[in-house]
């Protein structure tokens, strides 16, 4: 067996070897089946791409707009003026220019952090804290001749270093700088990818792909143990739409491309993918194949896998792909289906062809108070079971609804304070509904304006038997213009000693409320075990509906003034929440992706009784161990692959499969491959 | 307030030291009336809002659960689901309770009279009050009183009252609904009825154990039981029920509710109303039926005095934190909560335990008399000294200072009363229970029960009866500090009997008094080692032994400490020896339980005449009731379960072999107790 030839080690070492070298096996060709990969050239420069690839939001220099230290984009974030209200800075959002006078009041009050107490991050990034690269000098001479661009500068590297996780990012405000790549690729089509990751292969270096950074499994971590070169293989080169095929209703896309511009060149020639993650705006395609990932108006779209119709994705072994794009297929078990939440750990998602539609003609905002969460529960497990969900369905816990109405900007007319306040006394004090326990489910209708509205009167009309009461489209909207800002809130947090993170699952519907009342309770409880010296923020929405359940998902914060190591008691408390929700019958993940939950919970064998039951973890725990024992052991995958021969992988195959590997990310990035060699091609 | 004492907890219990404030102060200065109408204005539990009883009812009847077990009832009883389901709702109107407000008023008014005349005291601990108040938000309460007197019924529901706690429902035994007006005053003032043998009647287990998970579920008002399922007649804790602490318990172990607060609570009198009614029924005197003229007609217990009562509200206990690592709660991800479903055995290890430790914390927690003491001395003198010439009060007030001190050293807690002289704290103890001894020409006498005059002459069986009840009230006295002292006298027993000093063979034998006693005294299952290594540190500490890690041998001076323990424990050994040698030379070896409970008696009485046995507790029906329960759990005896009467089957030879091991002829081996699983 191939893998005997792999450096040796301890039985789970040889089992993950074993596991993995079945995996290489499903993706060899069948023998004889030398057909080269056809040298097509990368259709960026032989044909004009379908659209325009003008007007790219992320510049190969990602330091241009965006924060080395923060979330988005360096021009927009909050800040306290002078008068000590709450801004927010730049004009990209509708936020932006906006005073937000509840703001100060709510983080005093919720967090007891003042204005005094400011932290004070590493104003910019000193290169010469980065350690230096260490280069492959065979892979960059050879590299070099492809004429794929390429850069060893610090800041590259830095920024290619980190998702966004709480610890990323509270280590690059201290200005503390781990192993980082060594070098990033920016690869201009699949076609370089093939290269780079040939390349990687025969000059053992390690390849962590990247694609919008925003990943928060901890994919993007380089180990620091690993002595090979690290290079982040960065996609958001690969930023074409290829084609549109508008009698099948679908376009084929590179996926390096971006959320937002993606959306807004479909929109260009009148189509959507409905595609909405929360982190759109810089998530790329391929990431969200790799992580599996979930967006807000899934239940007219559906979620990444029922949307993706064919994926290319290169592996070490070979490209892996299938022959066809026919909408359903017995062919065996679905290919895509190991490549879709593999976190980066096969391979590199190159292209995918993605499920069309036409932009809906009518778009409805819209809001409902429950009298309190219960009731909006019943009310949103009604609307499952009658399956008449709206585009999207939110439903926020009392506090969110508090920390909503702390974000309502400045209002300018006397008129519109007077209607809030009439509403507030009208729901309050005439419909008696307690402030301190109502809750509010946002929505957003979408299709043409017709069905909208007899829709919304549906979903209002189930609302009303729950004691919901509607409450206007602004709420509705602000709710979702919320979700785009909330990462902003975290950076603000961190000025004044909060530090917070979200976390999310999927769970059936009789647990819905077990889960919420539990994990907020649990968090509340540790926080307080663990010397926080402030109650903590905790607080959950209701974000999806499905026939069997719902995804939860929850925001933790709180003020660590007073506590030594506060990323540790964060990840701690983090951790006690995880294991209430799987001890409360919840997933790990509904669609951040679990590779950094398998690092963090595997570590301790306490937890390894939690996790029989979720099959989908084990699956991940192993790729895990595969890809540290592969990066430990200095290429196992590779040497294997070499062990075997040098079969050919992109064969066609008799069934309607043809093979290729690679990963990708969810919310973002691409993720940390282990040491991608790849063979052949 | 000025009427406070200090308790006297010392080292070896967590607690600190807790002030003790007498409710009844305030009450004797102010009236019945106003007290009843006093604003009452509990916190609200935060987790939920409050819900009504009809809305409670409502949910029960609804729920999946009860819908599956309809189902299922109807189909085995060949009945409609609608006949089931008005089955089921007439189960839960005769069980459920109705708290109303003005009925608590009610209670307190009528307490309020009563308890002022009946004790010149009720302290209360203001720590623990102030904890539960805080626990009462937070999480679901299960209020957890010891069960030693009618009394202990409302009296938490009076407090409650008092201190704006929410009024708990209660769980209460079905006789009690049978009183006419009281038991519907006793309804509306929080009580739900459980009835006595349920047995395997599916649909009221089902009715039952929803209506109590709903209760935590909601969480709108503490729930309190006995763990212990019935009064103790002998004031000694009674091994935990868990079939109503598993149903506490599963809305945590589910996920329902975050946590749930258990909170031990312990009750001691000085003196307990129905001690004589007791000591009767321990002799095969039926307990008189629940009924309102029944309580009427013992309204003239209410013109004597009872001394004073300690209500010790304990630290609450968070299952949360006490299942750590011991129950899975993953276990229940994979199939539909509500499915009725056999416990699996990591659950009911862990009730168990739970329910053992909670028994344990309200040991405790309880307040020790000096009068407790002083039985317990008394006990140790010969039955005929006290009825004859009677016992020197120097020489009992002496021992008495002397056991004072080694149950605080035992981290005992005394309600000795702070600046008295002993001499009047114990005499006006004695005075208090004049019933049982007393005091001519600076002797104690045990008072023998006035007859009423007879025509024929006193036989001798009639002779032993008189002397028993007082000897056995005597007991139950001694009872109430017996979990001070049971662990180190275990192993001053076992050094008797084995007469080893290896620890390893102490050990052993120590674990084997603990199963056959198992019934007599509550240990927490698993915890043999624990047990037995407090025992070595108290003895040690105590100056009665050295221990190390392979000896334990007695310490020079030791044997006064020593030979006490032992003797405190001889009753038991000798009562179970003869139950042991009655069945071994039983005719036959089935009994029934009714035959089983007379001849044992009729020996003992024989015995006790012709001076072979010293001790009246052989005579105790509860007594004899352990002995054969511990029996079967050792497997020496086995229940025929055809039979309505109770019959069971000897085995004679697995007998012998305890009692040899009991008396030392062979050491205790393999003696295999069989997990304890009664849900």
């Amino acid at each position: 067996m191939a893998s005997s030839s792999c450096g040796g080690g301890s039985d789970r070492q040889m089992a993950a070897q074993h596991r993995l070298s079945i995996i290489a096996g499903h993706l060899q060709r069948p023998s004889g089946s030398n057909t080269a990969i056809l040298a097509a050239e990368c259709k960026a420069q032989a044909s004009k791409p379908f659209v325009s690839s003008e007007r790219r939001t992320v510049p190969r220099r990602r330091q241009e707009i965006m924060k080395w230290n923060g979330w988005g984009y360096s021009d927009s974030k909050f800040v306290y003026n002078k008068k000590g209200q709450a801004e927010f800075t730049g004009r990209r959002y509708k936020l932006s220019g906006m005073i937000i006078p509840g703001l100060k009041d709510w983080m005093e009050n919720t967090f007891g952090a003042t204005l005094q107490h400011k932290t004070t991050a590493t104003p910019a990034l000193n290169s010469s804290a980065v350690p230096p690269p260490t280069l492959n000098e065979a892979f960059m001479e050879e590299l070099k001749s492809t004429g794929i661009p390429f850069s060893a500068d610090a800041e590259d590297r830095v920024f290619r270093a980190h998702g966004h996780c709480l610890h990323e990012i509270f280590a690059l405000r201290e200005g503390k700088i781990g192993r980082v790549p060594d070098m990033v690729v920016w690869p201009n089509c699949h076609n370089d990818v093939v290269k780079i990751v040939e390349l990687a292969c025969k000059h053992n270096v390690c390849l962590i792909p990247y694609g919008g950074g925003t990943s928060v499994s901890s994919a993007l971590e380089c180990p620091p143990e690993e002595s090979r070169s690290i290079v982040s293989l960065d996609t958001s080169q690969m930023n074409r739409i290829l084609w549109i095929d508008e009698k099948n209703l679908t376009a084929h896309v590179e996926a390096g491309i971006i959320g937002q511009d993606l959306e807004n060149l479909l929109n260009e020639s009148g189509y959507c993918t409905g595609h909405e993650p929360d982190s759109m705006e810089f998530s790329s395609l391929g990431g969200w194949v790799a992580t599996r990932a979930s967006g807000m108006k899934k239940n007219i779209y559906g979620n990444i896998e029922d949307l993706v119709i064919h994926i290319k994705m290169v592996t070490p072994q070979g490209v892996i792909e299938k022959s066809c794009q026919g909408p359903r297929m017995s062919t065996g078990p679905d290919i895509h289906h190991f490549i879709m939440g593999s976190e980066g750990t096969l391979g590199v998602i190159t292209e995918v062809t993605m499920k069309i539609r036409p932009v809906p003609e009518y778009q409805k905002y819209g809001s409902v108070v429950f009298p309190n969460f219960e009731q909006g529960v019943a009310c949103l497990r009604e609307v499952a079971r009658q399956r008449c969900a709206p585009a999207s369905i939110r439903l926020m816990d009392n506090e969110q609804f508090k920390f909503g109405h702390a974000l309502k900007p400045q209002v300018s007319s006397i008129f519109t304070s007077f209607l809030d306040g009439l509403k507030k006394f009208y729901i309050t004090k005439f419909k008696g509904f307690d402030p301190n326990r109502l809750c509010v489910a946002t929505l957003l209708f979408e299709g043409d304006r017709e069905k909208v509205l007899q829709h919304e009167k549906q979903v209002y009309d189930i609302a009303a038997k729950f004691g919901g009461l509607a409450a206007g489209e602004d709420n509705g909207q602000r709710g979702y213009m919320l979700t785009f800002v909330i990462a902003y809130l975290r950076d603000l947090g961190m000025d004044y000693y909060v530090i917070g993170e979200s976390f999310e699952t999927s769970v059936p519907w009789d647990r819905v409320l077990d889960i919420c009342r539990n994990v907020k309770a649990r968090i509340v409880y540790e926080c307080k075990d663990k010397g926080v010296q402030f109650p903590p923020l905790s607080t959950c929405r209701v974000t999806q509906t499905y026939d069997a359940g719902a995804c939860v998902y929850f925001y933790f914060a709180f003020n660590y003034r007073g506590l030594g190591d506060p990323v540790h008691v964060y990840e701690q408390v983090e951790h006690a929440a995880r294991e209430e929700i799987l001890a409360n019958g919840g997933s790990l993940s509904h669609h951040h992706g679990a590779l950094r939950l398998s690092a963090l919970l595997s570590g301790t064998d306490a937890v390894a009784n939690v996790w029989p039951g979720s099959w989908r973890l084990s699956g991940h725990r192993t790729a895990l161990r595969t890809s540290k024992h592969t990066r430990g052991s200095n290429g196992g995958l590779h040497s294997c692959a070499q062990g075997d021969g040098a079969k050919s992988s992109a064969a066609p195959e008799e069934k309607n499969q043809r093979v290729a590997a690679y990963p990708k990310s969810e919310d973002g990035p691409l993720q940390p491959a282990p040491p991608l060699g790849t063979h052949r091609a | 307030m000025t009427n406070t004492h200090k308790d006297f907890s010392q080292v070896g219990l967590k607690d600190e030291e807790e002030d003790f404030i007498d409710i009844l102060e305030d009450r004797r200065h102010s009236s019945d009336l106003s007290f009843a109408f006093r604003t009452f204005s509990p916190q609200p539990y935060k987790v939920a809002p409050p819900c009504s009883t009809a809305e409670l009812n409502r949910v029960v009847l609804e729920s999946q659960f009860l819908r599956y077990v309809t189902k299922e009832v109807a189909v085995e009883m060949d009945l409609s689901v609608e006949e089931v389901q008005e089955e089921a709702r007439g189960i839960l109107g005769e069980m459920s309770q109705n708290l109303q407000l003005g009925f608590i008023r009610l209670m307190a008014y009528t307490f309020n009279k009563v308890f002022k005349r009946l004790y010149s005291s009720i302290f209360v601990n203001m720590e623990g009050l102030n904890r539960l108040h805080q626990a009462t938000q937070e999480n679901p309460v299960i209020l957890m009183p010891n069960h030693r007197s009618y009394i202990d019924f409302l009296v938490i529901s009076y407090i409650m009252f008092l201190y704006d706690i929410p009024i708990p429902v209660i769980a209460a035994g079905i006789p009690l609904a049978g009183m006419k007006i009281v038991g519907e005053i006793l309804r509306r003032s929080g009580a739900f009825f459980i009835r006595r043998a349920i047995g395997s009647d599916k649909l009221y287990w089902a009715v039952l154990s929803e209506y109590v998970r709903t209760i935590v579920r909601k969480g709108f008002a503490p729930l309190e039981f006995f763990v212990e399922g019935f009064r103790s007649r002998t004031l000694k804790s009674v091994s935990p029920k868990l079939g109503m602490m598993h149903m506490v318990l599963e809305p945590f172990f589910k996920g329902e509710v975050f946590d749930i607060t258990l909170l031990p609570i312990s009750i001691s009198y000085d003196r307990v109303l129905e001690e004589s009614l007791l000591a009767h029924e321990l002799l095969g005197v039926p307990k008189p039926k629940e009924s309102t003229m029944g309580l009427l007609k013992a309204s003239r217990v209410l013109s004597e005095n009872y001394g004073c009562m300690h209500v010790n509200f304990g630290r609450p206990l968070s299952v949360r934190q006490l299942c750590e690592g011991r129950i899975n709660r993953c276990q229940y991800n994979l199939i539909p909560r509500d499915l009725p479903e056999k416990p699996t055995a990591e659950a009911q290890a862990c009730v168990s335990w739970l329910a053992h430790l909670v028994v344990r914390n309200q040991e405790q927690g309880s307040q020790i008399s000096p009068w407790s003491l002083m039985c317990g001395l008394l006990l140790q003198v010969p039955t005929r000294v006290l009825t004859e010439e009677g016992f020197p009060w120097h020489q009992l007030t002496e021992k008495t200072l002397w056991l004072r001190k080694l149950a605080l050293d035992f981290g005992g807690r005394l309600n000795w009363p702070d600046g008295v002289p002993d001499s009047d704290v114990m005499s006006s103890t004695a005075t208090l229970h004049r019933g049982i001894v007393q005091c001519k020409a600076g002797r104690v006498f045990l008072v023998q029960q006035d007859e009423p005059a007879r025509t024929h002459p006193v036989r001798p069986e009639e002779g032993v009866m008189k002397t028993a009840a007082a000897a056995l009230m005597l007991v139950s006295y001694r009872n109430q500090c017996l979990h001070v002292f049971v662990r180190p006298a275990l192993l001053a027993t076992a050094m008797h009997i084995t007469k080893s000093t290896q620890r390893d063979e102490l050990l052993a034998f120590f674990s084997f008094l603990q199963d056959v006693f198992s019934y007599e005294f509550i240990f927490i299952p698993g915890e043999s080692l624990q047990d037995f290594e407090e025992a070595c540190r108290l003895l040690k500490k105590c100056g009665a032994i050295h221990a190390n890690q392979q000896e334990v041998a007695a310490a020079q001076g030791g044997m006064e400490v020593l030979s006490f323990l032992q003797e405190l424990l001889k009753p038991f050994i000798h009562s179970y020896q003869l139950v042991f040698r009655y069945l071994c030379e039983a005719e036959s070896d089935i009994l029934t339980e009714k035959e089983f409970g007379l001849a044992v008696r009729g020996l003992a009485t024989k015995l006790l005449l012709t001076a072979e046995l010293h001790t009246y507790e052989a005579l105790s029906s509860d007594l004899q009731k352990n002995v054969l329960s511990a029996l079967r759990r050792l497997e020496a005896l086995t229940k025929l379960s055809s039979s309505v009467s109770n019959k069971f089957k000897v085995n004679k030879a697995a007998v012998k072999r305890i009692a040899d091991m009991l008396s030392g002829k062979i050491p205790p081996l393999n003696l295999q107790a069989s997990p304890d699983a009664r849900l």
